[in-house]
């Protein structure tokens, strides 16, 4: 996993460039499918309290997927798309994925008296989201004819 | 969700990734450590608000549109698990694995306790 693409956005801050109007506006719009697929899936699979938060946890574990592969392929081979970086992953992923919903959930789990169902909740989502990350990286970086040395 | 509550959760939502956008570049270009406090911050804070709106919805009768536009959508949207598992994963794979760690740690216990504390403080 060494070589790991450089992310502009944090260079770009740290440089003080200007805020670029058209990267705000990409995120903006980036978000609207985004939050609108979390919401349909999350109304699609709903949950009775007490059980695994299926809906979230796939939002996470797919979007965390998504955003290593994208972010691989984007920052990668194409290193100024901005744009669709701004669209695609701050924007469109960002918003799909949710942190809130997921420790609101693990709480109000615990609150219920199912704190062992909040801790296979909390480990299932990290150790997929993470492992999820990794793999999208990973096959990116393939994709893109980078060899790992 | 009724037809004229989907404009405000869009609009929503859309404000949440912007904030997002804007507090992550205003964090990062004032720490030049590396590590992904925006990201933090912006989980921790948000997990707090979502505490915060579903605890109304639960104790004072908060109602439901307003959860689904504030909390769905908004608070949704402003907090993220992709960013935070992709960073997690670059710190580790750029060796930084007590700082993978760490970010794993700050975001995890304190986004439960935040949203925890949104919870109790509603129950007031």
């Amino acid at each position: 996993m060494d070589d790991l693409p450089v992310d502009p956005d944090a260079v770009a801050a740290a440089r003080g460039r200007p805020l670029d109007r058209r990267v705000v506006a990409a995120v903006a719009l980036g978000a609207l499918p985004g939050a609108a697929a979390r919401h349909a899936l999350a109304e699609a699979i709903t949950a009775p309290a007490g059980h695994f938060p299926w809906a979230t946890f796939s939002t996470n574990v797919s979007g965390s997927l998504a955003l290593g592969l994208v972010l691989a392929v984007l920052l990668q081979r194409y290193p100024p798309a901005t744009y669709a970086r701004a669209f695609a992953g701050t924007g469109f992923l960002g918003a799909f994925t949710t942190f809130s919903t997921f420790s609101v959930e693990a709480d109000v789990l615990i609150k219920d008296g199912h704190a062992a169902m909040a801790l296979a909740y909390v480990v299932a989502s990290l150790t997929a989201g993470l492992g999820a990350a990794g793999l999208g990286l990973a096959a990116g970086g393939r994709l893109t004819g980078r060899r790992p040395r | 969700m009724s037809a004229g509550t989907w404009p405000l959760f869009l609009l929503a939502a859309a404000v949440g990734a912007v904030a997002r956008y804007l507090i992550d570049r205003a964090v990062t270009a004032r720490r030049g450590d590396g590590f992904p406090w925006g990201t933090t911050l912006i989980n921790v804070s948000g997990s707090f608000v979502l505490g915060l709106i579903t605890g109304l919805g639960l104790y004072h009768a908060f109602p439901g549109d307003a959860r689904l536009v504030l909390g769905t959508g908004f608070c949704g949207a402003y907090t993220t698990f992709s960013t935070f598992a992709f960073e997690t994963v670059r710190l580790a794979g750029e060796g930084r694995v007590g700082a993978a760690a760490r970010h794993v740690a700050w975001n995890t216990v304190g986004g439960l306790l935040a949203s925890a504390s949104g919870l109790i403080v509603a129950a007031l």
